[in-house]
């Protein structure tokens, strides 16, 4: 009966002056709004950078040139001359003795912003001179046509497999593309198959690519020294051997390249590792933003509180009024409580309304540029979010309410 | 023996201004009976408002004994004065001091929230505005009401827990003679039928004359005391 009484009367001061309680949360109601699409934006860019590093195979290894500790920044094991990769590297990998935790093997050779035209069209596209087991290293499957073979690979032919994208920018269609020709970096090639797409990725779209023998590129498109190659990809026999697969390859380059432990000039990289690292930069991404977003919760605190108190000093008399007919300093306290906890608690439920909308909107955007981020709001995010802005709402308005329920009535009932 | 309602004894009021120590009261004794009305007469600065708030439990004095319908109210902490205010005073103001926001009904309800017995809410605050005749208006905002209207409001707000005093400070300096003279007919006859201890602060003679008795206050000190 009693708390009714003091809601009632709550809701009849706040309602009663709806445009400064309005403007009053709106501090609140901005600062959990940011606060929630922060944390569900990076959420759902986490889920979605996780499952796009593992659409890229299964049990992938990723040998590159150049020494980690470079890679990563470290700065402390500076490695000089450094020895690109070749096809020799890639052939040792394979072998049985040295490396039986290996399936198969894929150098690589990678062109970016490369022209390709066909049809009347240009645009630009990543080019990737790969051997015939890439496809199924990748989980590359074709919607149309197929995949080159070993063959075509060693006589140097001239086709490509044409992502999904490419063949929609290039002719308008992702079929009956098969036998049609296309020019990359001026040269003709046959199109033999078409890529499934994979949807767009935050690591870029997969399906914006044209796929030809390494050989051919080589001779072709993409030059490099000797018999050099950018990237070879290693798929282990399972989930579990990836790590062997690596200590294995690892020493194989050591005694190919002739170098010490610590002083490798190439770096491997596993699928896990790459998640885990994009997974923690995203997570480390979103705390700071989320901070920041908490701090416009904090600005809005103190709006309440700056409220509250000119709502003390214009009631003085009404406070005044209900010492003398029988409130105690706990009543009144309580009253203000009150007013300001269900001032920053509207503001949260608004404000998580609002980040849940934003976060909709973000994730629409995102997918109408061509990158799946599905924002994920978690119970976790509303409850930290409605728990905050109870406690912005309790701390900034004990000063005020006890400010009130401290004034002498005398004093209070004769104030002007 | 007489029944008595008020009894202080020296009281005494004095103010720390900076450096300066003003007494706004230099020991009053006085005693009312039950049932009686008594007007408190005084100029400005006499120290009748001070006497007012001490004898409402508003305010305690620095020193003196004040013994308020059989209860010593010297030595009470806030929540205990609350409570005597509460269930033993009834405050009418000149300027009404109702809540603008919400209905007469919910003004005279407010001092019901605030005692700490089972809720009869409605019933109780509708009998007391209609002991002031206002039962047609009980849906009606302040600002929907004329003066004399509010002022009858406050005066069955100050009814509804049915104090042994009911003091009241100029009740009619905001109001015209004619509407003024009404609200004091009101008093004087909730004073008569419930027997209710009537204590009114005025300026003016006219009103004081009309009470059974007038203490005139002069410089903190009871000056008169006209039976």
């Amino acid at each position: 009966m009693k708390i009714k009484r003091v809601l009632l009367g709550t809701l009849t001061v706040l309602m009663g002056n709806k445009l400064r309680s309005g403007l009053t949360i709106l501090g609140i109601v901005i600062g959990v709004a940011a606060v929630i699409a922060m944390l569900s934006v990076g959420q759902g860019a986490q889920n979605s950078i996780t499952s796009s590093i593992s659409s890229i195979g299964t049990n992938l290894l990723f040998v590159s040139a150049g020494s980690e500790s470079r890679f990563r920044g470290g700065g402390f094991a500076v490695v000089r001359n450094i020895k690109p990769l070749t096809m020799a590297d890639a052939q040792a990998m394979m072998d049985p003795f040295q490396a039986p935790s290996v399936e198969a093997v894929a150098p690589i050779l990678q062109g970016g912003n490369i022209s390709a035209s066909a049809n009347g069209q240009t645009s630009t596209t990543t080019i990737y001179g790969v051997t015939s087991n890439y496809f199924s290293m990748r989980s590359e499957l074709v919607s149309e046509g197929a995949i080159f073979s070993d063959q075509q690979v060693n006589i140097h032919a001239r086709v490509v497999v044409i992502g999904a994208d490419l063949a929609t920018t290039l002719f308008g269609r992702t079929t009956n593309l098969t036998g049609q020709e296309m020019r990359i970096n001026g040269q003709t090639f046959t199109i033999i198959g078409v890529l499934q797409s994979k949807g767009g990725t935050s690591l870029g779209s997969s399906d914006n690519q044209a796929v030809i023998p390494l050989t051919t590129a080589r001779d072709r498109v993409i030059r490099r020294t000797g018999n050099s190659v950018d990237t070879i990809y290693v798929q282990a026999t399972n989930a579990d051997s990836v790590s062997q697969a690596s200590t294995q390859i690892s020493n194989i380059m050591r005694l190919r390249h002739h170098v010490a432990v610590g002083k490798e000039d190439f770096s491997i990289f596993n699928q896990q590792d790459l998640a885990s690292t994009a997974s923690s930069i995203i997570g480390v991404l979103t705390i700071f933003l989320g901070g920041i977003a908490a701090i416009s919760l904090l600005v809005g605190g103190i709006g309440i509180m700056n409220i509250m108190l000119v709502s003390v000093t214009e009631r003085t008399r009404e406070i005044g009024l209900r010492k003398a007919v029988g409130a105690r300093n706990r009543d009144i306290l309580i009253q203000f409580l009150v007013e300001s906890l269900f001032l920053s608690l509207l503001g949260g439920v608004i404000g998580i309304l609002l980040g849940w909308l934003i976060a909709l909107i973000v994730g629409q955007v995102a997918s109408a540029s061509g990158t799946a981020l599905t924002p994920a709001v978690s119970l976790n995010a509303i409850l930290l979010a409605t728990l905050f802005s109870a406690a912005v709402g309790l701390f900034f308005g004990i000063y005020p309410a006890r400010r009130a329920s401290l004034l002498e009535p005398v004093e209070a009932l004769r104030y002007e | 023996m007489e029944d008595i309602v008020i009894q202080a004894e020296a009281l005494k009021k004095v103010y720390q201004m900076g450096e300066v120590q003003v007494q706004a009261l230099r020991g009053v004794s006085l005693e009312i009976k039950r049932g009686e009305a008594v007007a408190i007469m005084g100029p400005s600065g006499s120290g009748k408002s001070t006497l007012m708030s001490i004898l409402g439990c508003l305010d305690r004095p620095s020193s003196g004994e004040y013994i308020l319908d059989g209860e010593n109210v010297a030595g009470l902490t806030d929540d205990q004065l609350a409570s005597i205010r509460n269930r033993k005073i009834g405050f009418v103001f000149q300027s009404f001091n109702l809540l603008q926001r919400v209905s007469a009904l919910i003004n005279v309800e407010l001092p019901l929230g605030y005692a700490n017995r089972p809720d009869e809410g409605k019933g109780r605050a509708a009998a007391a505005l209609q002991a002031v005749g206002l039962e047609s208006r009980m849906k009606h905002r302040p600002a929907e009401l004329s003066g004399g209207e509010q002022q009858r409001v406050a005066v069955a707000r100050a009814l509804v827990n049915e104090p042994a005093i009911l003091m009241a400070d100029e009740p009619t300096g905001n109001l015209d003679s004619k509407v003024g003279q009404e609200i004091m007919d009101l008093l004087f006859k909730l004073n008569r039928e419930r027997n209710t201890t009537l204590l009114i602060i005025t300026h003016d003679p006219r009103i004081a004359s009309q009470t059974q008795r007038t203490i005139r206050i002069q410089d903190g000190m009871v000056e008169e005391n006209v039976q």
